[in-house]
Parts: structure tokens; C-alpha cells; sequence
């Protein structure tokens, strides 16, 4: 008998699977599919103070091997999440579930994470300092080291929930981030959001995107990820979330040979609505494959 | 019950071109999923990373017919795809259309690929014994395509065409003119929904296109706003009731 589980910031994960936030609502739509508590937890839609409706549509693209999205942070904002959304989740889904958190001040994300605080259910803050897809927000914390210490700095102070810091891919050193959100007090890292990609629709000579840009994510930015969550694992002690383009039990082994303690599925649920609860059905199967008898023995398995 | 969407796997019967770009493709599986007429399927490609959404034309106990327009990549694979063939399929998405508020005469409009899922609709609204007046719009003649599928159902086919080489010339908001309706139904490109929306004396619904990302409501992709909040075209749609929507 195998071991799927591994702990995530003090709390234990029947397994390292995670559905990526963006890509699996509050999780209500995918438990009248399957039974979702089969889920390490799941990282749900993206939170701001204030409700948010969005960018405009065109929001999504097809690309080789993958998608960009623009959809802009699009929420209720966190009193109707809090109020509405996660007495829906509750109903479905009974294990600590992981808020995803976003905002446009390091002041706006510390009053969004406090009004969660009280939240029991919730076990993890995954604080997003990487959205593309909005404008004087998200990513601009997400690419200066003194900015996204500022930003966990004031989280820190308002929640003693396992706070994990989402980063970009879209910088010169992802360390160099990773680092300081660490000295800054975060308790792990989250890596990655989505490439900042374009695609322009021939016939009328304009960018599809109704934003322009959009996030890339799908198999195509796998390698990336992988990569990146190999070069956080060396540069940090805190755990490493891994994600970006994962869609197998493989995919899952090798991030966590990379570093990852856990493992977020993005864009794959999208396209298969049933592959995390497919995933998880094959991991042991694959995990005997490769000798594997507890997954916490891979965790950073590359680097020795 | 509500029914929920299925994924599984369908066998192609048949694939003909009715039109130099439109083609009609039967596929056999489980339907039980489908509860209403416009609703749709999202179809997986080999090579494409998303799903291609295409709307229900009809459906029985054990096929789905689908009729779609080559304008890319995914649907020209589809083009030549042979019978036998087996595909993965998300099915039974989106809300359709209510056919308990047609009224006793109601109204069908169609504009091009959005005939397709007035087949359906045409053929349970006749089952209830109501008589449909069905105007389909299309560029030119060469584009025509089901408009004896319509008439074999009993409807009162009336046809537009932009360049008059069939029927009424000009658009389907042209043929509009003296009918006499208790109620709509349409599906067809934005502009043509919007001159309807113009024109119309009664209360309908209307069927939107958008790009998805799933199909299924979980990614936010095809939000719009509308007078009953924030709603997603896949999930809450693509069937939107004209008091609703926001142009």
C-alpha cells in the first residue's frame, strides 16, 4: 500500500492534489460531477475586498498546447464569499479548503485575508501576488521583491491561517521573489501563474483578447514550471506549491521531484472536468511504477 | 431530476457537407444528458487544447446530430472526420430553451449556424401540437441548408436571404414583418439578435455564441452582465430571456 499523503504547512493532505484556483469555482459545479472530498483541498476563485465583474469578453484563446485566459479576477468580492459561496462549499467539500487571495494595495489584500481569519474552514491563505490579467494590481506586486514583501508583511499581521505567497513566472529571478516573501513571513510558495501571452485574430487584425494579453497556462508551460519550482526548492526552506500545464500523476511525480510538497491543477480541469479525481485514481498505480512507496520520499528528489 | 452533463465517448454515423462550409454530423452515445433543445456539446480534438463548443440541432434516445460551420481549425478536423470514428464528449450543457413559454403561435428565427438548434426546438414545439412560423436567414442561396428539414416537420418556412436570390431580400428582421407570433425564439450572430431585439412585439429568447474556456461554469470565461446579474453564457445560457439582457 502506498502513501499519498504529505503536510502542507501543518496541515496533512490525503494527497498532493489541488485544484488550481480559477479553474475550480467554489467547487460546487465539480461535486455534482464526482465526490470532490476525494481532493488534497482546492484553491478556490480568486478573492478581492470589493466585488469584481471583470474584464471584458473575449476572455479566452486556444494556443498550442494550452490557453490564455483573461477573465480579471472576476468575484462577488470576500462578504459574499464568506456569506454565500462557502456555505455552498461547505455542502460539498468538508476538508480545510485554500483562499485565494487578491487585491490592489498591500492594504486591500491584509483586509481581505483578515475578514477570512474568523473563517475555520479555511486552512491556507494562497496569497495571489501574480495576476496578469488586471491592471495597477496583481502582478505588480508580484514582480518587485520590496513590493511583495510589503504585501506579506501586512498579511502577516492580520492571520495566523499557513500563508502561502502565489508568484509569477513573468520575472528575471523568481528566487530572488520566493526569498523575499519568505523573509517577509510567509509559510510557502506557490508557483506558477500564468505566462503573459497574445494571441491577434487574422481576420480582423486586432488582438483576440478584448484585455490584449492573457495568461498562458496548459502542457505548454510544464517545462517552465517545473524549472522554476526546482529553482525556488533550492532557494527557500518554506514548502513549494507546484503548477503550471499539469494534467497526469506523472506530471504530478515530477514537480514534486522538482521540489513541490504539493501539486495545483490548473487548466487540465477545464478541458477534463473529471482529471482530478482521475489523477488521484492513478497515483499509485504510477507511484508503483516507480517504486515509490511514500510521496514525501520525492519531495526535492531532483536535487540530491 | 436534474439532469447533470456527461462525458463520454461517441461514435461518428455520418458526416456531410449540407453547404460548402456547413456540414451535419451524427454521432451515437448516451443522450440522457440533454434535457433541453439548445443546449450543446463540447467536443475534444486531437491536437486542441480546448474543447469546441457546437450546438445541439436534435437528439433521440441514442444519437445527438450536430450541425457546424468550418471557421477554424477544430471544425475543419471535424470536416474530415470519418464515420466510425470515436470522439470525447461533454454533453448537455447550457440551459436551452423553455419551451413551455412559446405560447400558441410561436416564432422561430434562425441566422445561418444559428438555424441549427431551432431544428430541435421546431420539432418538440409541433409535438405539442403548436404551429411554428420558422424564418431562417442566410448571405445567398448557396448558403440554404435544412429548410426542407423544416418544412418535412410541419413549420411555415419563411426565408431571407442579404442578396435575394431566395425568398425575401434582405434580413430575417425583413420577414418579420406580418407575422403574427405570441412569442420568439432565436439564435444567429449578435447583430441580427440585436435587430430582432429592435423589431420584436413580444417576449423571447435568444441564444448568445461566445468563446469558452470549459463550457461548464467553472472558468469564468464568457461572463456577461445582464438585468438578473452576472451570468455565464455556457452555464446560465447561452439561452438569455430578452427582458434580461443588457446590449
Amino acid at each position: 500500500m502506498v502513501n499519498t499523503k504529505v503536510n502542507l504547512c501543518g496541515i496533512e493532505l490525503d494527497n498532493p492534489i489541488i485544484p488550481a484556483s480559477g479553474t475550480f469555482g467554489y467547487g460546487y459545479e465539480f461535486a455534482e460531477l464526482y465526490d470532490i472530498n476525494c481532493l488534497g483541498t482546492f484553491s478556490f476563485k480568486g478573492t478581492t475586498l470589493a466585488p469584481r465583474f471583470g474584464n471584458a469578453t473575449p476572455r479566452i484563446a486556444e494556443t498550442p498546447s494550452g490557453m490564455l485566459n483573461a477573465v480579471g479576477l472576476q468575484n462577488p468580492g470576500v462578504d459574499k464569499v464568506l456569506s454565500e459561496e462557502m456555505v455552498k462549499l461547505k455542502k460539498c467539500f468538508h476538508k480545510p479548503v485554500m483562499a485565494n487571495v487578491s487585491g490592489f494595495s498591500p492594504d486591500e489584500y491584509a483586509e481581505t485575508c483578515a475578514r477570512m481569519e474568523s473563517e475555520d474552514q479555511i486552512g491556507w491563505l494562497e496569497v495571489n501576488i501574480s495576476c496578469p490579467n488586471v491592471h495597477g494590481g496583481g502582478a505588480a506586486f508580484g514582480t518587485s521583491p520590496a513590493a511583495a514583501t510589503e504585501v506579506v508583511s501586512k498579511v502577516r499581521k492580520v492571520t495566523k491561517k499557513p500563508l502561502i505567497i502565489k508568484l509569477s513566472p513573468n520575472v528575471t529571478d523568481i528566487s530572488e521573489m520566493a526569498r523575499a516573501c519568505e523573509a517577509a513571513g510567509a509559510d510557502g510558495i506557490s508557483l506558477i501563474n500564468t505566462l503573459l501571452g497574445m494571441r491577434i485574430n487574422l481576420r480582423k487584425q486586432a488582438p483576440l483578447l478584448a484585455n490584449r494579453t492573457g495568461g498562458l497556462s496548459g502542457p505548454a508551460i510544464f517545462p517552465l514550471a517545473v524549472r522554476m519550482v526546482y529553482d525556488v526548492y533550492k532557494a527557500v526552506k518554506i514548502p513549494v506549491v507546484g503548477m503550471g500545464g499539469v494534467s497526469t500523476a506523472e506530471d504530478v511525480l515530477e514537480l514534486m521531484m522538482a521540489g513541490a510538497t504539493a501539486v495545483e491543477v490548473g487548466a487540465a480541469n477545464l478541458v477534463d472536468p473529471y482529471v482530478c479525481r482521475d489523477i488521484i485514481n492513478d497515483l499509485p498505480r504510477v507511484m508503483a511504477e516507480y517504486r515509490i512507496n511514500s510521496l514525501t520520499d520525492i519531495i526535492g528528489a531532483a536535487h540530491r | 431530476m436534474i439532469k447533470i452533463m456527461h462525458q463520454g465517448w461517441y461514435e461518428i454515423i455520418s458526416n456531410k457537407a449540407l453547404t460548402d462550409t456547413v456540414y451535419r454530423m451524427e454521432l451515437a452515445g448516451d443522450t440522457s444528458a440533454i434535457a433541453k433543445p439548445g443546449q450543446f456539446v463540447n467536443i475534444k480534438l486531437e491536437g486542441q487544447f480546448l474543447r469546441r463548443p457546437i450546438s445541439i440541432c436534435d437528439w433521440d434516445d441514442t444519437t445527438i446530430t450536430l450541425i457546424y460551420k468550418v471557421v477554424g481549425v477544430g471544425t475543419r478536423q471535424m470536416s474530415r472526420m470519418e464515420p466510425g470514428k470515436k470522439l470525447d464528449l461533454l454533453v448537455g450543457l447550457g440551459n436551452g430553451f423553455d419551451v413551455g413559454k412559446s405560447g400558441d403561435k410561436p416564432l422561430l428565427i434562425g441566422g445561418g449556424v444559428g438555424v441549427p438548434p431551432m431544428y430541435g426546438l421546431c420539432k418538440r414545439l409541433i409535438a405539442e401540437g403548436k404551429p411554428v412560423t420558422m424564418i431562417m436567414g442566410f448571405n445567398t442561396a448557396a448558403e440554404i441548408f435544412y429548410a426542407e428539414e423544416f418544412r418535412a416537420l410541419g413549420a411555415n418556412v419563411i426565408i431571407a436571404t442579404a442578396d435575394g436570390s431566395v425568398g425575401i431580400k434582405g434580413f430575417v428582421t425583413n420577414a418579420m414583418d406580418g407575422v403574427d407570433y405570441t412569442y420568439f425564439y432565436t439564435c444567429g450572430p449578435e447583430p441580427m439578435l440585436k435587430a430582432i431585439d429592435k423589431v420584436a412585439s413580444t417576449s423571447g429568447q435568444l441564444s448568445f455564441e461566445e468563446r469558452m474556456g470549459c463550457g461548464f461554469g467553472a472558468c469564468m470565461g464568457c461572463s456577461c452582465k445582464t438585468k438578473y446579474g452576472n451570468k455565464r453564457i455556457c452555464k446560465d445560457g447561452p439561452v438569455l430571456e430578452r427582458e434580461e439582457i443588457i446590449w
